[in-house]
């Protein structure tokens, strides 16, 4: 088959470029320019899904955003993208698309069987049937039900397309560039305002393309692409193409998802897939037209079955007539264009006009042009099962009520009008509250909420000439009043055909005896009596119909249904349509693609890397790291065939009998400068702090206002009015916050100053019993000794000629230090560190050490101050101080903080000595008991204690003051663990503390 | 997104803010005694206003100042902003 039902030199195609495409495995040819649809219906292929519950055979309805039926599985580049649109999806050389919704084929489809078991799949079905036995539920009806159901696949693989994010401001955004878009940018433009004009389709002109118009004395089509051309050279105008608006979101702020790639057959290099355009638009023109709505009647779901506007569509712009015997049904106007078209191009078409006698220059046209027209006429049904082979029709009356006698005739297709509804989904999102539009049977945005204006179609007007003037008037005084500039435009002749009033007739009745479905909603399958079904049961909210019968919620989000479902509760109801009101419309407007709205934020990109200065050396030094917050910190350096656990041992085993360095640039670091200095971290840490010498560092724990403990960490005294704060890693934003809060909002008359310096200073902790020798070569200049630098110490030093800040402070428990070099220096502090360290045999370590040290030490961290616990619970109620206030000291006397049995730090050791406890564990008495087993307490943090040679754990314990000795259990239903254990101290190691002062 | 106008800054989006709950809130001096009832109306207890709120926002991807925002939780209207130490009449 080639192309049977393409006309020559008719469209906007290049004709030239011929491309080749496989759909469901059979190869079709069609043109650039052309839709998937389009190529297809060139070829004659009509039957392209099967629809989603009674797996009916579905064609295509419409020729765009509004298509409830053709969506397809789409192959491209290696890639799968379920639920395309046929109508939106520009074909390109290679382009492979598959139907969805069958098995086996789209042709013979098994699931089909459902249209005959259709008695038991009413509206509301999934609330009625499969609910017993309960048991089937997850065996046997779920599985069989997502089979059954649903549309296309999601590709499992990752998605190797890039999406970008955008921001952009502009002083008029405009949706849509049919003719109302193009003369309010235009006005707008000419007055020097920044403007975004955004087209859904590649093509810009809107309804220009295929209506029979002229403006200043050229066809619509030409003006509009003489406005296109024009725009695109001003440096104030931005011009997209395939780009939709979807959402309209608080202040102004709206969202489009502009197609870069998907007409290609690959993305090119450095371009992306798609790009989401977040835009911040001081006005919005709503501009987005009009979409043609269906009448109801017998198997109206039938392929071949269309609005009469696609049918135009595909015939002025694409070249091709979507049949040769076509059956145009309407009740306005519009349908007689189309028929019109048809005629001048050879194809005798049949007019059936639900209006008893019409009158107007468009209908004068049909007729001169010799077209059979019968007036107060219907489509009863449509006959035929994968195709339109005739229609049933007949005379009605003028009441609507009464069918004459039902004649046959043969057709190939049948094009539907029956009139227009305007776009106001942006209005809507918006909190335009919109109205009741009487003549046009349609709801139109009402009252603006934000700065929107809605015009043209969109706003309910049809006629060119109204638009236009409207537009360019609206375009004009709303960009005079940002750019106060006022350039006039003149507003072209325009030449249209005057059209007659339409008929509010939308829903053929059922002949007697006859029980055809007539179909709302086409992609969900919500008939008439569907709806009738809902309200019979009760349902009266149009919200709650549309969730029962699902009318409106596939992937068209109902843009040719809700009008009609609207009109048939009112008919049932014997409410008028307002009264119904209709169902909120929510963004997106399109299905817009995931990888669109992640953006550039997967994997490694959806936070910021952040590394140390001495990263590189770390990394050539076979540094296997971790994730810690946003850093990248070295959790190991492995040797030979080590693993996490050997290499973890060794280094800490070598920090306990020689010495070790440990990157700890990552540590939060906040300078605190100015008077008041000491008076705000008295007010901000538990303990005291106000008589701290100059050169001294204390540990302090701060609070949160309901007492839990907030964070830790040492800060030190560099002068009189001068302080280092350190955090733990991951809080040191939150710190930061914290104190500026304090410093801004409570206590703003302490002249204090706080900043982040975490990136200014280079972090190497010295730890082991040899540190001290190792300092004092690396520092020859200073007194370094027990005196000269005791525990909690502070001195500034000389490393070879860079200045440095020497702490004596410790977190492994082993006599420590930590220098701080400008981050700049850090390469060469490190090297010194291990070069000079090499007779003392030091060995970087890792995190994974790090902890093993501190938790055999049982010193809190993250794991404990988990956001859960107070002072208390981690053994820190001796920082805490009775004498002053500070922030969260009210909280510590709540009761349940102060109870006998407060839960409390503890170390935990496998009673065998030999398995590890799976950190999560719980602490239960009885591991036997019935479930809900009551928990004690649960492991925070588990090591391998390389002082002893065993396992050892940190839990937090319910009464743990009095459950040292005690033989409990920790259970891991997750990694199917009972273990027997002791319950000890949590200082496993050195519980005098005498090493970290030696 | 809300559009908040930083007194120090002019107009950003939202996401440059951190939300940082009701400004109203004033926290008891130090060393004063207070009750558990007012103590528990500072730390926990707060109205969830439907309309006009005054509420905290901090600049913290811009100048890292704390500001409050007069807004209408239900519609996102923001009628007024103000520097930490503003007095809001």
């Amino acid at each position: 088959m080639s192309q049977a039902f393409r006309i020559e030199n008719v469209g906007l195609l290049n004709r030239d470029k011929k491309l080749s495409f496989k759909f469901n495995g059979t190869t079709y040819f069609g043109f650039e320019g052309d839709t998937l649809a389009s190529a297809l219906l060139a070829n004659g292929v009509h039957l392209v899904g099967r629809s989603f519950k009674y797996h009916r055979p579905r064609g295509f309805f419409g020729a765009g955003v509004d298509e409830p039926y053709a969506v397809v599985q789409l192959y491209r580049n290696g890639e799968t993208e379920p639920n395309i649109k046929a109508t939106e999806q520009e074909l390109f050389e290679g382009l492979e698309a598959k139907s969805v919704n069958c098995w086996p084929s789209v042709n013979f489809d098994i699931g089909a069987i459902n249209n005959f078991l259709k008695i038991f799949l009413p509206a509301g079905f999934y609330y009625k049937t499969f609910m017993w036995p309960k048991s089937f539920w997850y065996r046997i009806y779920e599985p069989f039900i997502r089979k059954a159901a649903g549309l296309g696949v999601a590709s499992t693989k990752h998605d190797n397309e890039r999406y970008e994010h955008k921001y952009e401001y502009c002083d008029l955004l405009i949706a849509g560039s049919g003719p109302s878009g193009l003369a309010s940018a235009y006005a707008a433009a000419k007055n020097g305002a920044k403007v975004i004009l955004a087209e859904d389709k590649p093509r810009f002109g809107g309804s220009l393309l295929t209506s029979d118009v002229n403006i200043g004395n050229q066809s619509g089509k030409d003006w509009a692409e003489g406005i296109i051309a024009e725009l695109k050279t001003m440096p104030n105008v931005v011009v997209k193409n395939r780009s939709q608006i979807f959402g309209y979101y608080d202040h102004n702020m709206l969202v489009m998802s502009e197609k870069v790639s998907d007409h290609l057959p690959e993305t090119k290099k450095y371009h992306p897939n798609k790009r989401l355009w977040y835009i911040r638009a001081k006005e919005v023109l709503i501009s987005s037209g009009s979409i043609e709505r269906p009448i109801v009647f017998g198997n109206n779901d039938t392929p071949g079955v269309m609005l009469s506007s696609a049918a135009k569509e595909y015939l002025k712009v694409y070249g091709v007539l979507v049949g040769k015997k076509p059956l145009v049904f309407t009740n306005n106007d519009s349908g007689y264009e189309t028929a019109i078209e048809f005629k001048k191009h050879g194809v005798d078409p049949v007019v059936l006009d639900s209006r008893n006698n019409p009158d107007s220059e468009i209908i004068d046209e049909a007729k001169n042009l010799g077209i059979n027209i019968k007036n107060s006429y219907v489509v009863v049904a449509a006959q035929g099962y994968k195709k339109v082979k005739s229609a049933d029709i007949a005379s009605i009356s003028e009441d609507k009520k009464q069918l004459g006698k039902i004649e046959n005739i043969q057709c190939d297709c049948i094009c539907v009008s029956g009139f227009w509804t305007p776009t106001i989904h942006l209005a809507s999102q918006s909190g335009n509250k919109t109205k009741f539009k009487e003549e046009i049977d349609a709801f139109v945005p009402g009252q603006s909420k934000q700065n929107e204006t809605t015009l043209g179609a969109a706003n309910g007007v049809f006629s060119l000439e109204e638009t236009l003037k409207t537009s360019f008037t609206a375009g004009s005084e709303i960009s005079k009043k940002i750019t106060k500039k006022d350039n006039e435009v003149a507003i072209p002749n325009v030449v249209e055909k005057k059209s007659s009033q339409h008929d509010k007739f939308w829903c053929v009745p059922l002949p007697k005896g006859k029980n055809y479905k007539r179909f709302l909603d086409f992609q969900n399958d919500v008939s008439v009596s569907d709806v009738e079904i809902a309200l019979r049961e009760g349902y009266r909210s149009i919200e709650h119909v549309k969730r029962y019968t699902t009318l409106g919620m596939a992937t068209d989000q109902g843009k040719t249904s809700n009008l009609n479902g609207l009109q048939l509760v009112s008919e049932i109801e014997n409410k008028v349509v307002p009264a119904v009101g209709h169902t909120t419309f929510r963004p997106p407007y399109t299905p817009v693609s995931i990888g669109a709205i992640v953006g550039r934020e997967v994997g490694k990109h959806s936070k910021p890397t952040r590394k140390s200065p001495m990263h590189e050396w770390h990394e050539k030094n076979n540094a296997v790291f971790v994730d810690a917050g946003v850093w990248l910190r070295p959790r190991y350096y492995k040797r030979g065939n080590e693993n996490l656990f050997e290499a973890s041992k060794r280094e800490a085993k070598n920090v306990r009998t020689n010495v070790g360095v440990c990157d700890v640039t990552t540590l939060g670091k906040i300078d605190i400068k100015g008077p008041d200095a000491a008076e705000l971290l008295n007010r901000v840490y538990t303990n005291a702090w106000l008589k701290l010498p100059v050169g001294k560092a204390r540990y302090g724990v701060m609070l949160r206002e309901d007492g839990i403990v907030m964070d830790d960490g040492t800060t030190t005294r560099i002068s009189e009015n001068h302080y280092h704060m350190t955090t733990t890693t991951a809080q040191a934003a939150n710190v930061l916050s914290h104190l500026e809060y304090y410093l801004q909002l409570v206590w703003p008359e302490l002249n204090v100053n706080v900043v982040s310096t975490t990136e200014q200073w280079a972090g190497a902790a010295i730890a082991g019993p040899k540190s001290r020798d190792l300092l004092q070569k690396l520092f020859p200049s200073s007194d370094v000794s027990n005196e000269g630098l005791p525990f909690m110490g502070y001195i500034e030093g000389d490393l070879f000629g860079v200045k440095a800040r020497i702490f004596r402070i410790s977190f492994s428990g082993e006599l420590a230090y930590e220098v701080n070099v400008e981050s700049d220096n850090g390469n060469f502090m490190w090297d010194k560190i291990m070069k000079v360290g090499d007779e003392f045999k030091i060995q970087p370590y890792g995190t994974e050490a790090l902890s093993t040290l501190r938790i055999e030490m049982g010193h809190v961290a993250g794991s404990e101050l988990d956001g859960r616990t107070i002072p208390y619970d981690n053994a820190l109620e001796g920082l805490v101080s009775k004498k002053k206030d500070f922030i969260g000291k009210r909280s510590l006397q709540r009761s349940a903080f102060i109870a006998e049995d407060r839960q409390r730090i503890v170390g935990v050791v496998p009673l065998d000595k030999k398995t590890s406890i799976p950190e999560g564990s719980h602490l239960v008495k009885d591991d036997k008991a019935r479930l809900p087993n009551p928990k004690l307490g649960h492991i925070s943090a588990s090591c391998w204690s390389v002082e002893y040679d065993n396992p050892f754990s940190l839990a937090i314990l319910k009464d743990g003051k009095n459950m040292i000795g005690e033989k409990l259990f920790a259970m891991s239903p997750l990694k199917n663990k009972v273990i027997p254990v002791e319950i000890v101290s949590s200082h496993y190691v050195d519980p005098k503390g005498e090493r970290v002062r030696s | 997104m809300l559009y908040i106008n930083c007194p120090h800054c002019g107009m950003r989006s939202q996401n440059e803010f951190s939300y940082g709950g009701d400004a109203s809130v004033k926290r008891p001096e130090l060393n004063k005694e207070v009750s558990d009832q007012e103590w528990d109306d500072f730390v926990y207890n707060r109205k969830s206003l439907r309309g006009k709120h005054l509420e905290l926002w901090q600049h913290i991807s811009g100048c890292r100042q704390w500001i409050k925002v007069e807004r209408d939780t239900a519609t996102h209207e923001i009628f007024r902003t103000f520097k930490a130490d503003e007095e809001v009449a």
